[in-house]
């Protein structure tokens, strides 16, 4: 597969996963902001303008949230420009991915400008969370398991991790008490398989458990760090297989055992920094992946010699 | 069709149809009125010409509403699909047109071989021109037209394609005069662009009237990427078997890229920009996920001048460093060959017949468009007497650029051209203003005759040209515009070239029409057998338990 090809589907991959772990996230904000009557809405505005990585000016509102994060195509880090990107990467790898994905994209594309002018951000967040498992659904059921699915497997797993680290961070907002972990379970729609396999009521321990390292579950951290692990192990193929030799893999192994041969109350005590650990292995991943396979396309120039 | 229904129509015609109209009876028909241009569909009296005949009846049995209905759906396919052209670094739908444009066998049987006869002709040409030169030393035509030429490339000179083909795709852009006899109007064997366009506009139409096209046997266009993929691994260097295949596109910001990716897509082979190229001594390779990956074949979507910064512009990021290198040493095959400009420059074109009759020893099957050389003087001087009566054109243009049409053309205009014609006679032609043909189109104020070109497409495998039946219909969307480009705000029309051997008749079952196939086991209806027989005994227990306490 070409390399520029690779890095395209790589983040075809993570732009539809951030999409929605993004609509997610802020329907946990927004749930919050309601329910809790001691709300400092400001700090707890910027505490999630900074989990998400974005610049702000204090006091930071409610609109200028669901702008930032939401709304607004100018913006990197709305979901609109990440549905956006989604759909030009995907422009660029058209002959590789499915008739069906990239039409799916590019409806999504288009129809983003009427959702974008409504006022009511919940539907929106609804509709975003459809249209990442319409993408999902028919890249699932068209695409054959070759390289194509793997690297966009591998950017949709690492950016999982990496949003649900995020998400679990907010518990620690300043201003607010925090999303309880009932609504955390049912933003990463964990409710209902936490109380299948758990078979007990919410409590802390148990649900952070259940999000951080449960193995079956397809949005614990630990699931979504072992599954990147296991691409890149397909992308490299047999022949290394005698010794880890890839960086990314050793980044992203360490992160997960970190997580799973820990007592889940140490890791609780420091749940912010943990989280910010499993977010540095993802970044240090990503770039490792992209250094060895997606070759920064260095740029011949020639120019005449002056005599 | 029947017999009735046929003289139906003559009395309509015939018989004042347009005044005696009453409301409830418009069809998108009424007010369609042929002016002095050719109408393919409509003669000047009226008469629906043989091969429109069905799609006539068609849309006569539509409302208005319906028709615009239909159209809209068809614009809004397009928009899911992404079928786009960028316009000004702005991405576009690309405006398909809801009424087909119909060619009739008989019509297709002259410009079928007529366009193979011209990639013959440029085959020829440009063997010669790149090698010994013949058509200059017998006087066919002149050395310093050829020395002249923008797009005559010494660098080409050495390089021998391997199987002899260096138009591999061409597009013969024809027009049908007042008197709808087919002309060439020009030859494109650079890059010629607009075939996924014919691909697609044939997908979105046969959704929209999927019964027209079995009944009127309209020959089919889906094979094209075949014979494309075919004709490269045809033309592969050293006779490889298996050759590794490219297309060669400029990025995502050049305005064919939809189509490029769509021929990538179709022929099952990588879309590549410059950058996922390299060389390394004298061979093309790109670079992949697994390391690199050689390259045998490659279909560039470059200009000449773009294609390698080494032979060419030093400041392009398009190409590929040392390609021309590679391919002169016959490592990679270029299709289409570099320097084939100079047989699609306009001052060439006028000598097209001689030289079909100097190479081929044939009469030219399609005639050219009557064109003056502005480099001889007493052609110059007749044109710059009539300038305003007549169409000036460029000899390297594309796209419709920089072309005068006289009688439209204001007087700074004309004066500006003027001055550049005496400046350098050599970059100009002069033509008669040609009144296109028309074909009925859909626009704001409903059907209405709008001018058309047609560009067939033509692939040359080496042994044979085989022509695409049908090709890209261009249609000017303003009124009494003649200019047909897709920049010049143009759209198309799916062209459906009759005759097909699919044709059919009306269908009698054979007599015995079961179908049956041996081995078929039963479809299962449900995961628990019982689910079917208890489920409903337990839905009545069910609802009796629910029912009790009120009853």
């Amino acid at each position: 597969m070409l390399s520029r090809i690779a890095e395209s589907l790589f983040w075809i991959g993570r732009y539809v996963e951030r999409a929605d772990n993004t609509a997610r996230l802020l329907d946990v904000h927004l749930n919050v902001l309601l329910e809790d009557p001691w709300v400092d809405e400001p700090s707890a505005n910027a505490s999630l303008l900074s989990v998400m990585n974005c610049d702000y000016e204090a006091p930071v509102s409610r609109r200028d949230v669901l702008a930032t994060l939401a709304f607004d195509a100018e913006r990197s880090s709305s979901i609109a420009w990440t549905l956006g990107a989604a759909r030009e990467n995907a422009r660029r790898a058209r002959e590789v991915i499915s008739t069906e994905v990239w039409e799916s994209l590019n409806t999504t594309r288009n129809q983003l400008p009427r959702w974008t002018a409504s006022a009511r951000p919940h539907e929106y967040f609804v509709w975003v969370r459809e249209r990442a498992a319409v993408v999902w659904g028919l890249h699932s059921a068209t695409t054959s398991r070759d390289d194509a699915w793997h690297f966009m497997e591998l950017g949709r797993s690492l950016e999982r991790a990496d949003m649900i680290a995020r998400l679990l961070m907010t518990r620690h907002f300043e201003g607010t008490t925090g999303p309880n972990w009932t609504t955390l379970l049912r933003s990463c729609s964990a409710h209902e398989a936490y109380l299948r396999t758990v078979r007990a009521l919410v409590t802390e321990e148990r649900a952070a458990e259940f999000l951080l390292v449960d193995r079956l579950f397809p949005r614990s951290i630990a699931y979504n760090l072992q599954k990147a692990e296991d691409t890149l192990g397909l992308i490299e193929g047999a022949s290394n297989s005698r010794a880890l030799s890839d960086r990314a893999r050793l980044a992203l192994g360490r992160a997960r055992t970190n997580l799973e041969y820990r007592d889940v109350r140490d890791v609780l005590d420091d749940l912010p920094g943990q989280m910010r650990e499993v977010q540095s292995a993802c970044g240090a991943a990503s770039d490792l992946i992209r250094d060895r396979y997606f070759l920064p396309a260095s740029t011949v120039l020639w120019s005449q010699e002056a005599l | 069709m029947t017999r009735r229904r046929r003289d139906r129509d003559r009395s309509e015609t015939w018989g004042g149809y347009r005044c005696c109209m009453t409301a409830d009876q418009q069809t998108p028909w009424t007010g369609y009125q042929p002016v002095q241009a050719w109408d393919e569909a409509m003669d000047l009296e009226g008469r629906v010409r043989d091969p429109y005949r069905r799609v006539y009846h068609e849309i006569d049995r539509m409302s208005g509403e319906d028709l615009y209905s239909r159209a809209e759906a068809l614009a809004s396919t397009y928009l899911a699909q992404g079928v786009t052209f960028d316009h000004a670094g702005e991405e576009r739908p690309f405006p398909l047109d809801i009424v087909p444009r119909v060619v009739g066998a008989e019509e297709w049987d002259i410009i079928s071989p007529g366009v193979a006869q011209r990639v013959r002709t440029l085959e020829a040409f440009l063997a010669d021109v790149y090698g010994s030169q013949h058509c200059v030393n017998d006087g066919i035509v002149p050395r310093r037209l050829i020395a002249t030429s923008q797009y005559f490339y010494r660098e080409a000179a050495g390089v021998d394609p391997a199987n002899g083909v260096r138009v591999h795709v061409s597009g013969i852009d024809l027009v049908r005069d007042q008197h709808g006899i087919w002309r060439v109007l020009e030859d494109n064997v650079r890059v010629p662009s607009g075939v996924s366009y014919v691909l697609s506009n044939r997908r979105a139409m046969s959704q929209m009237f999927p019964d027209m096209f079995g009944a009127m046997g309209v020959r089919p266009v889906l094979e094209y990427s075949q014979r494309l993929r075919a004709a490269l691994t045809r033309c592969a260097p050293n006779d490889i078997d298996d050759p590794t295949i490219v297309v060669l596109t400029p990025g995502v910001f050049n305005s064919a890229y939809y189509e490029h990716s769509l021929l990538a897509r179709t022929m099952g082979v990588e879309l590549v920009e410059g950058r996922d190229l390299e060389t390394h001594n004298g061979r093309v390779y790109m670079r992949t996920t697994a390391g690199r990956r050689r390259v045998d074949v490659i279909y560039r979507r470059v200009d000449d001048d773009y294609l390698d910064p080494v032979a060419f512009r030093p400041d392009s990021a398009l190409g590929a460093p040392g390609i021309v290198h590679a391919a002169r040493l016959g490592n990679v095959t270029i299709a289409n060959a570099i320097g084939n400009g100079v047989a699609d420059d306009k001052l060439i074109y006028t000598y097209m017949p001689d030289l079909t009759r100097y190479y081929l020893g044939e009469e030219p099957i399609l005639p050219n468009v009557d064109t003056w050389r502005l480099d001889e003087p007493e052609a110059r001087e007749e044109v710059l007497d009539r300038l305003d009566e007549l169409v000036v054109k460029p000899v390297d243009g594309a796209g419709g650029k920089g072309v005068l049409i006289g009688p439209k053309a204001s007087r700074e205009e004309l004066a500006q051209v003027r001055a550049q014609i005496l400046e350098d006679p050599r970059g100009w032609i002069g033509q008669p203003v040609i009144q296109l043909s028309t074909v009925p189109t859909l626009t704001d104020e409903g059907l209405e005759p709008r001018h058309v070109d047609l560009r067939p497409f033509a692939i040359n495998d080496g042994d044979d040209v085989w022509v695409l039946p049908g090709g890209l219909t261009r249609v000017a969307l303003a009124r009494g515009q003649l200019i047909v480009n897709s920049s010049q705000g143009g759209g198309s029309k799916d062209t459906w070239v009759l005759g097909g051997v699919r044709q059919r008749g009306p269908v009698t079952p054979p007599p015995e029409s079961k179908v049956e196939l041996s081995g078929i086991g039963a479809v299962p209806q449900a995961a628990h057998p019982d689910d079917i027989e208890h489920g409903q005994q337990q839905q009545q227990q069910q609802q009796q338990q629910q029912g009790e306490p009120t009853c």
